[in-house]
């Protein structure tokens, strides 16, 4: 800073610049960020990009169906359908997969009392292999190199750039589950952890399994492209195989750390312990049960109900596993959450509406609309695969699980920057997106089903997703700033990362607290408190 | 909270690079596993097609078994760098690490003369495509076993504390390894 001071005699803004050492501290501050190795910066790297793809995708998605709706000719068939694809790979792989690892990176470590992340130059590098795969992809797609796409070598680079992406979220999952596997705090077992950490820990393994498989098939893919293209075929083979992975039900893999932050702050908001902890934890794990579906390589588990009965018996045990699982596991993690909101008489302190619970609550709500009608596409008499409805779900899925998220950066909020947001400017921002969720995602499982190509549907997709975008955009203005009560627990939450500072340091804690159950915060509470 | 004692030293992570270099397994088991099993569906579409699979191509099977015994003797030693490093032995875990290493070379090295005595064309069919990538992945892997090998022999010969954890990680990726190329050996070499 010294040397820039220094040199800080010329005229004009830029000296004046200098000569306060205000760009020495921008240059430092950024170097900090792209360097750091807390986790809290890398999980906020993540999630900073994720939301910056959900407004990049809901613009794409808002071009395409004007495109459809106004029928501009600004697009040939070729580019629409390039424009597609970016759309889809990026609502699954460019905005609810950083938004959900980026929390889970932020936040599991200090939940479970760890002072670092394990791993976390892998869980750096892992960051940077995402953003580079993800710029990469957008690149070799905007140059006809998607799926199907003219340009062979831009289809090689799309390939590339994919693994490149995978290679990335496998190494972040990995820090991620060694960190709650090896770094738990004395007192915070396996029962005890959080419901985020848990829902963290079931994502990570769900990726650790599944992301390889994806990997295996794209180096398969590549090498088969770059050279013969016998055995996949060219970039139209492609399409019979890559995208199997971004639809349901592996998608729902990308959706679990969203049940996590309903499961965390119901109880908060009702001020009382959670009675069936475990069923909540069961749930979860159900939902990590779509990962199977990733290794198996398909894309539908169909049942054909014109076929003899013990044929759809046979299919409908196989699609129950792979799509119904899932359903189950959040119908379970709702259901037994909102037991918590039950009277018992024990005088708790009434119920308050958190701004970011509502985030959560209408995120949990969308994913098991998502998770039902995904339960419907299987069902061949229905003949869903292939149309809007297929892509309806996966928008319901992605978008409710970055709605959800966005719920919980808001909540731990206090412990990355000090302050608490002003929930009256984030609580429109949950109806908001939710209705913008509803827009983008069911008015194309509503055409799917009534087999309908009507420019109404596409009418109120383009405006569910300039919703979405609005949403993005509004959310980075309304958490900027916010007040802080000089309090370590703004909140009054009941897990253990809410007992150190506001912001939390960059090894977390000063001083653990002991942990004698899964809310030490509720224990230190006097006797006869509610709880 | 008021502390009637300052704060003691922060617990210590429990077998980091163990459970670390186990789910790095799992990935690569899964990895893999997905490539073994499109080999075996693509296979079943040319035995449909009344096509040999693979094809004209001779198999080396002297250096491809050989390969194999490399890899589960190279867990041996691995084994026994662990044994050693547990004992505080810096001679022994030195001399057992520098043999995986051989070995590892040794399996590369192998691999390389498979693919001189095979000579299957990358652009020749399905089958060269499909050969490359998967026996390419299995080589990658093997590379990174070296490369870690490597890193584990600097911290625990080079480093300041004795560390004989990441000995046994590494010893935990060889095994994975050894039992990743039984699988690529019994479907890629073994069954025509």
């Amino acid at each position: 800073m010294t040397t820039l001071e220094q040199s800080g005699t010329g005229a004009g803004a830029g000296s004046a610049l200098l000569s306060d050492g205000r760009i020495g501290t921008a240059v430092g501050a950024t170097v900090d960020w792209v360097t750091s190795t807390d986790h809290k910066k890398i999980g906020r790297l993540f999630t900073g990009f994720g939301i910056l793809g959900m407004i990049a995708v809901s613009v794409i998605a808002v071009i395409r169906s004007l495109e459809s709706v106004a029928d501009l000719g600004a697009f040939n068939a070729q580019q629409l359908d390039q424009l597609t694809q970016l759309h889809h790979f990026g609502l699954a792989l460019m905005v609810a997969l950083p938004l959900t690892l980026g929390l889970s990176i932020a936040v599991a470590p200090i939940q479970v009392g760890a002072r670092a992340i394990a791993f976390a130059r892998l869980a750096l590098t892992g960051f940077y292999m995402w953003l580079a795969g993800a710029v990469l992809t957008i690149v070799a797609i905007v140059n006809g190199g998607g799926i199907g796409g003219a340009d062979s070598d831009m289809v090689d680079l799309f390939l590339a750039a994919m693994a490149l992406m995978m290679f990335g979220v496998i190494a972040s999952a990995i820090s991620v589950a060694t960190t709650i596997l090896t770094s738990r705090a004395p007192g915070v077992t396996m029962r005890r952890v959080p419901f985020l950490t848990w829902t963290a820990l079931v994502q990570s393994l769900a990726l650790i399994i599944t992301a390889p498989v994806v990997v295996g098939l794209i180096i398969y893919l590549f090498v088969d492209h770059r050279n013969s293209a016998l055995a996949f075929g060219a970039a139209d083979g492609l399409a019979d195989w890559l995208p199997r992975f971004f639809t349901a039900p592996v998608v729902y893999i990308f959706a679990i750390p969203a049940l996590g932050v309903f499961a965390e702050l119901l109880p908060v908001s009702m001020s009382r312990r959670h009675p069936m902890r475990q069923l909540v934890f069961t749930g979860a794990a159900l939902v990590g049960v779509a990962s199977f579906a990733g290794v198996t390589m398909q894309k539908a588990f169909p049942v054909d109900f014109s076929e003899s009965g013990q044929d759809v018996v046979k299919s409908l045990v196989v699609m129950a596993f792979f799509v119904g699982l899932p359903l189950l596991g959040i119908a379970i993690t709702l259901l037994t959450s909102l037991l918590v909101a039950k009277p018992d008489g024990s005088g708790a302190p009434k119920p308050r509406i958190l701004s970011p619970l509502l985030f959560g609550l209408l995120s949990i709500l969308l994913l098991l609309l998502g998770a039902g009608v995904g339960v419907l596409t299987q069902i061949v008499d229905l003949e869903l695969s292939g149309t809007a409805a297929v892509e309806g779900t996966v928008a319901l899925i992605c978008l409710a699980a970055a709605l959800g998220t966005l719920g919980g950066l808001v909540f731990w909020a206090p412990k990355f920057s000090g302050t608490k947001p002003d929930e009256k400017k984030v609580l429109p921002l949950a109806l908001l997106g939710a209705l913008g969720v509803v827009l983008a995602g069911v008015p194309g499982v509503i055409a799917g089903l009534a087999d309908s190509d009507s420019s109404l549907f596409s009418t109120l997709t383009l405006i569910g997703y300039a919703l979405m975008a609005l949403t993005g955009l509004a959310f980075v203005g309304a958490t900027r700033g916010g007040t802080s009560d000089g309090t370590n627990n703004p909140w009054c939450a009941h897990t253990l990362e809410w007992s150190t500072a506001c912001p939390a340091p960059a090894d977390n804690y000063e001083a653990l607290a002991t942990v004698r159950s899964a809310e030490p915060e509720l224990d230190q509470l006097p006797e006869g408190s509610p709880s | 909270m008021t502390l009637a004692l300052p704060s003691g030293p922060a617990p210590a992570p429990r077998r980091q690079l163990l459970v670390g270099s186990a789910l790095a397994g799992l990935a690569g088991t899964t990895l893999i596993g997905g490539m073994l099993a499109v080999w075996l569906l693509e296979r079943q579409h040319a035995v449909d097609a009344g096509e040999r699979f693979p094809m004209n191509y001779i198999i080396p099977e002297v250096a491809t078994n050989v390969m194999l015994i490399t890899l589960f003797g190279l867990c041996f030693f691995a084994q026994w760098a662990v044994y050693a490093a547990r004992r505080q032995d810096r001679g022994h875990t030195g001399l057992a690490l520098s043999v995986v290493i051989i070995l590892g070379l040794a399996f590369v090295n192998a691999q390389a003369f498979v693919y001189s005595q095979m000579e299957v064309e990358i652009a020749d069919g399905i089958y060269g495509a499909l050969f490359y990538a998967l026996t390419g992945t299995m080589m990658a892997i093997v590379i990174a076993g070296l490369i870690f090998t490597v890193v584990a022999a600097f911290r625990t010969l080079g480093g300041r504390d004795w560390q004989s954890e990441i000995v046994s990680a590494n010893a935990l990726y060889w095994y994975f390894a050894a039992v990743a190329y039984a699988a690529v050996w019994f479907v890629v070499y073994v069954t025509k």
